[in-house]
């Protein structure tokens, strides 16, 4: 962690070649040395003149290098640019200057237009920025901790939001998760306000006949179509077919839907497959066995124009309502989403011949075929353990933890610590956590104000811990900030505590007790970091 | 695991076994044993198929000096596919000394089976026989050896040719269980014909599963199952609608198209005589001599020049002479002219005619001239010709083969059959629509040769109840005959009889009640509440297609459809199989995805023939009304009377028995394990008759409380409820105490003991 050595060009300007050279960075400082010892490109800055960095964004679409600028001012602009080999070493150099500067980078799910103009300190897009405010406005709790801590200046925004990962998260991911579905209902007549879904249904099939016929005439022609069918005025139909052959197109069978159940019916699971019967009934020829004996009935399809049935029209409507949306493309033209639905219907490959090998379908012929109580019983699937980027790791866990302890009375066992002070911290914690609610029932009138501070403490040790182990100077300087509020919320309970009437002060030492002793051993821990610290020497914990 | 019983040691796929499938096993063995006949019935979910391979398997296993081999008939291609997928899972539970000796496969048609790239291309089964046989009949692949540039063959046959002539076919085929799809997928990669390699494998296979219509049909059975020894195992599964499958392969309809087909068909003959006369008249005159020795020679057709074989059965008719008159082409074509004229001008009739096979022979000889031998051997007479005239797209002469078809069987049989000649659909009275049908009445006209064949057949279904009518209508003596029930840990199945609406009223599918607003509304308010309260799948069965379009229909209009919608996504069964099966599969989609569905289905249907609704593919299913036969029917009248004057069976008795049949059939798709669970509501007044009732299968019935035999909707919906919120507490799966619903090793081996002790 101390120091990261990286080949890196250095550029005055963005259209400056850059000088190449070797990029070193340490804790407190970084030293660029170009190849070429000529060079007076030689730079050897103090990390705190930095006060920012800013990166660009780099993906396929346009041949940008990947750049990094560390900026000395975000007032007056200018610093220093480094341009890289490849992102991944950008990113890295980013990372670690990230972590002097106690900035994470934004997540990648932030949308790219926003982060190419983020800076450094608050790299947040506008919707992050929005979600943030709505989670505030909802929760006044919540709210008066931002106030109390963020601009008390105690936490940094980052810091306070961090925590609260999983709030975000939550709020982010459902969209993006859970695909939505499709209001299940049906154009039920032929009415001028036809809602979008079944626009593109129609439209999909017939994309290229777009081109022949405006927009205009293909709905007109549409709904006379619908018209004749609903009526079942075949002879009508018929007549006019023939007059227009555009019409015609919405009469007759459609051969779009056929070739697409052809394809379609390749891939459906075989135990189900009835179309591989027809094949292999001989009593299904025709004129073979009985027709009208009572139990079968006499289905007359023949006819060019296609008589198309309520049946038929449930069964595609369940089908598109079930399909989904597929495309992201806004209702907003017909001609647009047309075309949008045409080109994600071309992206399955018709990979027909592959489908008798196919993994997928025996796996799930076989587990439909496994008659499961007879089964012995089968250990519980786990997803194997694969930490990509231990800190991120790290982040989650931190929000799982506490999304357990945070509020949750029964967060005692979510953790389990390797240090002796944690356990005893989330025994206090659950302590504390009980009187909480029990605490109500005292006659107490100070409890109240007693109360109001332990939501402010449960924030405070919620970063403290969670700063452990003091791995940079920006935990550090993070701690000993927490360090100054917890002592001062101490010295509140202590006053409370003191000013109580002698009649309720036993019951108010009661109830501020637990608060006193989490943050008693909140400091103890701190101070036996410090010992072990200053007794290792140089080493803070243990690095 | 691995389990004794009665001194056999049974190979069985699972960790624990149910109780009933451990006594149909014991069953079974002892008609192995006795070398005869079963009749067993075992409720759905309860494991049948597996049971049943795995005993059969585990018994030839242990009696090496009696190779016992296994012909397992499905009704459908999809279940073939299961029992497969289960004898896969068996497999790979056995030694792997006995795992490695075995053969399972799976034979369909070319259609579901041909790998070659233009072949396998066309979409009806016809077709792809017919571009199969322009490939490879024999005297294409004698033309291509003297001119091979411009005769195109199938690649994939001529190495089959080559492999089964050097007689290494079992080297392309390594034991194991073959589904169709493995078979395509064989065939693809060793570049060898998967369908005629299947039809020679199954001379050696351990197992084969295939359709009924292989053993039962005579036109299939006597090309594909010549080979089948008399130790073979036959099983027939979901046999409940053994009797009707029966008598569809012997029964013909002959229509307007089929007589305008055939004259078609007629003329092309003649013109290639006349062709063959000018360029190759020495092939007529081997193919007379031919048929003065008899038609025994077609055992020694080549594989790929097999056809439909004679479709009715007697043995004796491929030993006789062919009768002169019909020896000569030209001859035999004026005879088929003249049948075609006369079956023409009957067809012309303004009222239903109804003959006995021998009057209408007598009719023939006497109009048309054709006595009753020449009819017998018209359609081998026709086969021969065809072969000798090299027509290979033989799906173009359907309709000839029809009317030979029809020929001999009139000419073979004189009882079992009847022929009836209606000039219009019953139901549809102003469309006229002439047909002559013939149609069998005698079910055991054609199974009576696969028991007469084998020495074990079983057979097999959920519902064969009542049991002891079965024999009566195959006309054989099962040495086992019995129906088990299902043990239970919990009451995992719900069944329900509602008579009445929401508004009290009753509900039925009668006649006289069936188009009633009120009933439509009924039935749909009921569906509605149900979609609301019961989560994932639900299935609805109607009485007919005619029926269900109505009703759907109504309900769209009455916006009740709009409301269901609200709740499920609904798929409807139509008589388009692609459309249904794309249907079932986005219903399965549907229920995975937790959107939930409601399948419309039709009893007696394709879907309610095998198509599973188990776990949260259907947690309801309501049938709507009584699926008694269209019983104006002339065909099913005709049927009628001839089951009461032959076997004594009354026609009421025969419709109920039927009609609930079909509905037990249709409401046990829903469940397939013990851990599963369903309600079945009977949706209609008549059901609460203890007559119509008392036909239910046992393992329904004893489900069936008293209190649920007379409910309106609302108290359905709180039965519902209730019965959701008590199959979501866990339960014991393995039963309690003296109850034990599911035994491991440990307890048959217990079993043994205390057996052993007594």
């Amino acid at each position: 962690m101390g120091s990261m050595t990286i080949g890196a060009k250095y550029k005055t300007t963005l259209k400056d070649p850059g000088t190449t050279g070797v990029l070193r960075m340490n804790e407190d400082k970084f030293i660029f040395t170009p190849h070429d010892p000529r060079s007076a490109m030689k730079l050897n800055v103090d990390f705190r003149s930095i006060k920012g960095h800013k990166f660009n964004k780099v993906d396929g679409s346009k041949p940008a290098p990947p750049l990094l600028n560390l900026s000395k001012d975000s007032d007056k602009g200018g610093g220093y640019m480094f341009e890289f080999d490849n992102v991944t070493n950008r990113d890295l150099s980013r990372d670690f200057v990230g972590k002097q500067q106690g900035t994470i980078p934004p997540k990648p799910n932030v949308p790219p237009e926003n982060s190419v103009t983020s800076t450094g300190e608050e790299q947040l897009s506008a919707a992050e920025m929005q979600r943030r405010m709505k989670l505030l406005q909802e929760d006044s709790e919540l709210q008066k901790l931002h106030m109390k801590f963020v601009l008390g200046n105690i936490l940094q925004e980052s810091e306070f939001w961090a925590t609260r990962k999983n709030l975000l998260e939550d709020k982010a991911n459902k969209g993006s998760k859970q695909r939505p579905g499709f209001k299940s209902a049906m154009l039920a007549d032929v009415r001028p306000s036809a809602d979008g879904r079944t626009n593109k249904v129609t439209f999909s099939l017939t994309t290229e006949i777009i081109h022949q016929m405006s927009e205009k005439d293909f709905w007109t022609k549409y709904f006379r179509a619908e018209y004749l069918l609903r009526t079942k005025n075949t002879v009508a139909a018929t007549a006019e077919a023939a007059e227009d052959e555009e019409l015609a197109i919405f009469l007759k069978n459609d051969d779009i839907l056929a070739k697409e159940a052809r394809l379609k019916i390749k891939r459906v699971d075989p135990t189900l497959d009835m179309e591989a019967d027809a094949g292999d009934d001989y009593i299904h020829l025709p004129d073979h066995g009985i027709i009208r004996d009572g139990s079968k009935e006499t289905i007359d399809n023949d006819g060019e124009l296609a008589r198309r049935t309520l049946s038929q029209d449930l069964n595609r409507h369940a089908a598109v309502v079930l399909e989904g949306r597929s495309s992201d493309v806004e209702l907003t033209d017909t001609k647009t989403v047309a075309e949008a639905i045409a080109r994600s219907k071309k992206e399955p490959p018709s990979s027909s011949i592959s489908d008798d090998t196919n993994h997928e379908r025996l796996v799930k012929v076989a587990r439909m075929t496994e008659i499961e109580d007879l089964q012995a019983p089968r250990s519980l699937p786990y997803a194997p353990l694969c930490i990509k980027d231990p800190r991120e790791y790290f982040d989650s866990q931190q929000a799982n933890a506490l999304r357990s302890l945070g509020g949750n009375n029964d967060g005692r066992h979510a953790r389990n610590c390797r240090l002796s002070t944690d356990d005893a911290f989330d025994h206090l914690l659950g302590q504390i956590s009980s009187i909480k609610v029990n605490g109500l029932n005292y006659p107490v009138i100070q409890s109240d104000v007693a109360l109001k501070h332990w939501a402010a403490i449960q924030e405070l040790l919620r970063h403290f811990w969670s700063s452990y182990p003091i791995t940079t100077s920006v935990l550090y300087n993070k701690v000993q900030r927490l360090k100054d509020a917890m002592t001062q919320i101490y010295q509140k309970l202590q006053d409370i505590k003191e000013s109580a009437q002698p009649d309720v002060r036993h019951e108010i030492s009661q109830l501020v007790k637990p608060m006193t002793q989490a943050l008693d051993a909140a400091f103890n821990h701190d101070l036996e970091q410090q010992q072990k610290s200053s007794k290792s020497g140089n080493k803070p914990n243990g690095f | 695991m691995k389990f004794d019983l009665e001194g056999l040691t049974v190979h069985f796929p699972y960790a624990a076994i149910y109780p009933e499938q451990h006594a149909y096993m014991g069953e079974l063995k002892r008609a192995l044993d006795a070398r005869g006949h079963a009749l067993l019935e075992m409720p759905t979910g309860t494991g049948k198929t597996a049971a049943l391979i795995s005993l059969i398997t585990s018994y030839s296993l242990a009696s090496p000096s009696r190779p016992l081999r296994l012909i397992y008939c499905t009704r459908t291609v999809h279940e073939m596919e299961k029992t497969l997928a289960e004898l896969r899972l068996l497999f790979a539970h056995l030694p792997a000394a006995a795992s490695r000796s075995l053969l399972a496969l799976g034979l369909s048609s070319r259609k579901n089976l041909c790998v070659h790239p233009q072949a396998s291309a066309a979409a009806a089964r016809d077709s792809v026989d017919t571009a199969c046989r322009r490939l490879t009949a024999s005297w294409v692949r004698d033309k291509a050896a003297s001119d091979p540039d411009s005769t195109p063959l199938c690649d994939f046959f001529e190495s089959f040719d080559r492999a089964a002539a050097a007689g290494d076919l079992a080297s392309y085929m390594p034991p194991g269980v073959y589904t169709l799809a493995d078979l395509r997928a064989l065939g693809r990669d060793r570049g060898i014909c998967p369908y005629f390699l299947a039809r020679q494998m199954v001379k050696y296979a351990n197992v084969v599963v295939y359709s009924y219509q292989y053993l039962i049909d005579p036109k299939v059975a006597s090309i594909v199952s010549r080979e089948m020894q008399k130790e073979c195992v036959v099983v027939f599964d979901e046999a409940h609608n053994i009797d009707n499958v029966c008598i569809e392969a012997l029964s013909v309809s002959i229509r307007k198209q089929t007589l305008e087909g055939a004259e078609r068909n007629l003329r092309r003959i003649s013109q290639e005589i006349d062709r063959f006369k000018a360029t190759d008249a020495n092939r007529l005159r081997a193919e007379y001599n031919r048929l003065v020795d008899g038609l025994a020679q077609r055992g020694n057709l080549p594989i790929s020049d097999a056809w439909l074989a004679n479709p009715a059965l007697p043995e004796d008719i491929l030993k006789e002479a062919v009768p002169g008159n019909i020896r000569r082409a030209e001859h035999f074509l004026a005879v088929l002219r003249r049948l075609v004229r006369f079956l023409d001008g009957r067809l012309e009739t303004e009222n239903v005619e109804n003959e006995m096979p021998v009057a209408f022979v007598a009719s023939i000889h006497s109009q048309a001239g054709i006595d009753q031998k020449m009819l017998r051997f018209c359609y081998d007479r026709l086969h021969s010709l065809m072969l000798t005239l090299e027509i290979t797209d033989t799906d173009e002469f359907m309709h000839i083969q029809t009317i030979c078809d029809f020929a001999t069987l009139i000419g073979t049989y004189t009882r079992g059959f009847s022929i009836i000649i209606e000039p219009y659909d019953e139901r549809m009275p102003d469309i006229r629509d002439p047909v002559i049908q013939l149609s069998c009445h005698d079910a055991s006209l054609a199974i009576q040769p696969v028991f007469e064949r084998f020495q074990t057949v079983v057979i097999t279904s959920g519902t064969l109840s009542p049991i002891d009518l079965y024999p009566r209508l195959l006309n054989f003596n099962p040495v086992i005959s019995r129906s088990f029930t299902m043990s239970l840990t919990r009451d995992c199945i719900c069944p329900m009889v509602l008579t009445r609406g929401s508004d009290q009223l009753p509900v039925s599918t009668k006649f006289d009640m069936r188009s009633d607003p009120g009933v439509v509304r009924n039935y749909g308010r009921l569906l509605l509440e149900m979609a609301s309260a019961v989560p994932d799948g639900i299935v609805c069965f109607f009485v007919s297609y005619s029926y269900m379009d109505g009703i759907v229909n109504s309900w769209n209009e009455m916006g009740i459809l709009q409301d269901i919608m609200q709740h499920k996504l609904v798929f409807i069964e139509t008589p388009d199989v692609v459309e249904t099966t794309l249907a079932l599969d986005n219903y399965r989609k549907a229920c995975d995805c937790g959107r939930g569905a409601i399948f419309f289905s039709v009893a007696r249907g394709k879907v309610a023939e095998g198509i599973d609704f188990d776990r949260h593919y259907g947690r309801l299913v309501i049938m709507f009304g009584v699926p008694f036969q269209y019983t104006l029917s002339r065909i099913l009248l005709a049927r009628l009377e001839y089951l009461r004057e032959t076997f004594q069976i009354k026609e009421g008795d025969f419709l109920t028995f039927d009609a609930l049949r079909q509905a037990a059939q249709c409401v046990g798709r829903v469940i397939r394990s013990k851990a599963d669970y369903g309600m079945m509501i009977f949706a209609d007044k008549r059901y609460s008759r203890h007559d119509k009732r008392s036909k239910l299968p046992g393992w329904i019935l004893s489900h069936l409380h008293d209190a649920h035999l007379n409910l309106s909707t609302d108290m359905a919906l709180h039965i519902a409820r209730e019965f959701l919120r008590r199959m979501a507490q866990p339960y014991d799966k393995t039963g309690s105490g003296g109850n034990k619903t599911l035994l491991t090793e440990e307890d048959l081996q217990n079993m043994a003991q205390d057996a052993m002790e007594m």
